[in-house]
């Protein structure tokens, strides 16, 4: 059972991010070019996801809109992890004094900030942008790690292997990098498969409310933008970027489950 | 109970102080002079001062925090910049959708997700619990308003049983304005429901492994019995702390859906405002929003440590 959800989970993630890398090279179709008297076509032999308003290859989009997607989500998860795990390394180690409690209360007080409503916020400002919504994003992400890291490094802190570290006479710093954070690096994976499919819903809610990557940058979120008000006219429009967005969403999560049950033999013994 | 209470309050005090000042800083770094916005390119400078006087916007900027601040402690949100009209008044009127909206949602998801994780974690490891567990998997992974467009295209385009947006006001009546919210909170509470769903089966699995359902067992209550008298009610705890965070998200992701089905919520109004620079509305829907977010957990905490005595020793 796990390793089927492990399977299906890194086949569709691999797809995914495949389509995206090929799209550095090559796309069906030259996207930037407009082709009106093929515009709206429903999928066929020679466009395989048919073709948008102005004639564009849905296919080539979609290859290009993975990019966007993936380089966001990553970015995101990248300064969560970046700035949220040595904070919550550092909460545990200086548990109870005032850093611990500074480093939880302002995660406490990011936490009460939506991840659209510092995408707003940011963008009411700065204006909106793909770099804005990785912000937006990567924001969110900090206290997720940072609350991650420091719970189970606490519990860390506790066993004799820390101890013994300590008494051989390594300061916090070393005990957290050498000891502590290999010990936590599962659940870290596995928490960042979770916030990187998070990502990538958050970033298609962005552009698709116009708060994310602008045009001409292809993203499924943007694209589903421009299909609403053809619904009706070319279902496959809007059938088909939301599709992605699913599959993406999907295999990341499968994957983060079975990644989940590889690390931890104890689930695993307990569901078989 | 009474010293936890006043901790939790005086961390909620802080908590939304230090918000508002972020909230305040971030606008106040924002480029560009509402005043010169408003008034256009050709603007006199004299007409523009004249304007940034009576928006209040040639105070310091401390006064103008404890302004704000002052203002919204009394109910005052000052004046928008492009309507001229109260935003204390102008959110009234928004929350009127956007509220019903969330709760009627947050509904549903309970309505759908209760049954299917309890079904779920009573057929452990069988083929229900299977369906569900898949069924919740692909839920999680469907983008809302993505969800929301392929109801509009099968419910409201081709079977013709809801209009695909719009929403008539509440003077029309209950009925046809909650059916216009239908539609809307069937797209914010699925993949909630499916997040709900999945907490309220692992937490009644382990709540099932316990010994004390062992004994209602061997007092001799049936499964069902011992399942609904010992085991639910007990697996509800963090069904609850998951509830309320989801209140507050259902609020802000009601932001995104209220476009997909163009309702006058607070969604529009925030986006009609950052395309109009009108910052103090901004301001004060994001404030609205995040206090939404602090309270609801306040409550959800003390409504625990209510329940559950051991809780008011922590933190």
């Amino acid at each position: 059972m796990k390793s089927r959800s492990l399977y299906i989970g890194a086949i569709l993630c691999i797809v995914v991010v495949f389509g995206a890398l090929i799209s550095f090279v090559w796309t069906p179709f030259d996207i930037t070019l407009m082709d009106i008297p093929n515009k709206l076509q429903t999928p066929s032999a020679v466009h395989w996801f048919g073709t948008d308003h102005f004639g564009r290859d849905i296919f080539s989009m979609i290859m290009i809109g993975a990019r966007t997607s993936l380089a966001v989500a990553l970015v995101a998860v990248g300064i969560g992890m970046g700035i949220g795990v040595p904070l919550g390394l550092w909460a545990a180690a200086r548990t109870g004094g005032w850093t611990d409690e500074i480093i939880m209360r302002s995660n406490d007080l990011i936490f009460a900030f939506p991840s659209l409503v510092i995408a707003i916020l940011i963008t009411a400002v700065f204006g909106a942008s793909a770099v804005n919504a990785i912000i937006a994003i990567g924001i969110f992400n900090i206290p997720v790690f940072a609350r991650l890291t420091r719970g189970s490094a606490l519990s860390l802190w506790e066993r004799e292997f820390i101890l013994a570290a300590r008494v051989s006479g390594k300061n916090a710093i070393r005990v957290s990098v050498e000891h502590i954070l290999p010990n936590v690096m599962n659940l870290l994976i596995v928490q960042g498969t979770i916030q990187f499919s998070l990502g990538i819903l958050a970033e298609a809610g962005l552009s698709y409310v116009g708060l994310g990557a602008q045009p001409p940058v292809p993203s499924w979120g943007r694209m589903l933008a421009d299909a609403q008000t053809m619904v009706s006219l070319a279902p496959h429009l809007a059938l088909i970027p939301g599709f992605a967005i699913v599959i993406s969403v999907l295999g990341l999560n499968l994957l983060g489950d079975g990644l989940r049950d590889l690390f931890d033999p104890r689930i695993r013994v307990e569901r078989t | 109970m009474i010293r936890y209470v006043l901790k939790r309050t005086l961390s909620l005090v802080i908590s939304l102080a230090v918000a508002s000042v972020v909230i305040f800083l971030v606008i106040e770094v924002a480029p560009g002079d509402p005043a010169a916005f408003m008034l256009g390119l050709n603007a006199q400078p004299d007409t523009v001062a004249a304007l940034r006087t009576e928006l209040g916007l040639d105070m310091s900027n401390p006064e103008r925090y404890l302004a704000w601040v002052g203002g919204m402690l009394t109910g005052d949100f000052g004046t928008s910049y492009t309507y001229r009209t109260p935003v204390g008044e102008m959110i009234a009127d928004r929350l009127w959708v956007s509220l019903p909206l969330a709760l009627y949602a947050l509904a549903l998801s309970t309505l759908i997700a209760f049954p299917a994780g309890i079904y779920a974690a009573a057929r452990r490891g069988k083929p229900g619990d299977m369906a569900v567990m898949g069924a919740t998997q692909l839920g999680v992974a469907v983008p809302n308003f993505w969800f929301a467009m392929m109801l509009v295209l099968i419910l409201s385009i081709n079977l013709r049983w809801f209009s695909a947006g719009g929403f008539p006001g509440w003077e029309v009546g209950i009925f046809p304005a909650m059916k216009a919210l239908t539609l809307p909170a069937i797209a914010l509470a699925l993949p909630q429901a499916a997040i709900l769903a999945r907490v309220m089966r692992s937490s009644l699995i382990d709540i099932l492994g316990e010994d004390f359902m062992r004994t209602a067992r061997a007092k001799g209550l049936t499964r069902r019995q011992a399942l609904w008298r010992h085991g639910v009610r007990n697996a509800l705890i963090p069904v609850l702390t998951i509830m309320g965070l989801q209140f507050s998200f259902l609020l802000a992701g009601g932001i995104i859906i209220e476009q997909v089905f163009f309702l006058p919520g607070l969604g529009r109004l925030i986006f009609q405002a950052i395309s109009a620079r009108d910052l103090i509305v901004v301001e004060s829907v994001v404030m609205l929003l995040v206090f939404s977010v602090v309270l609801v957990n306040f409550l959800v905490d003390l409504t625990y440590a209510a329940v559950d005595p051991r809780l008011r020793n922590r933190t």
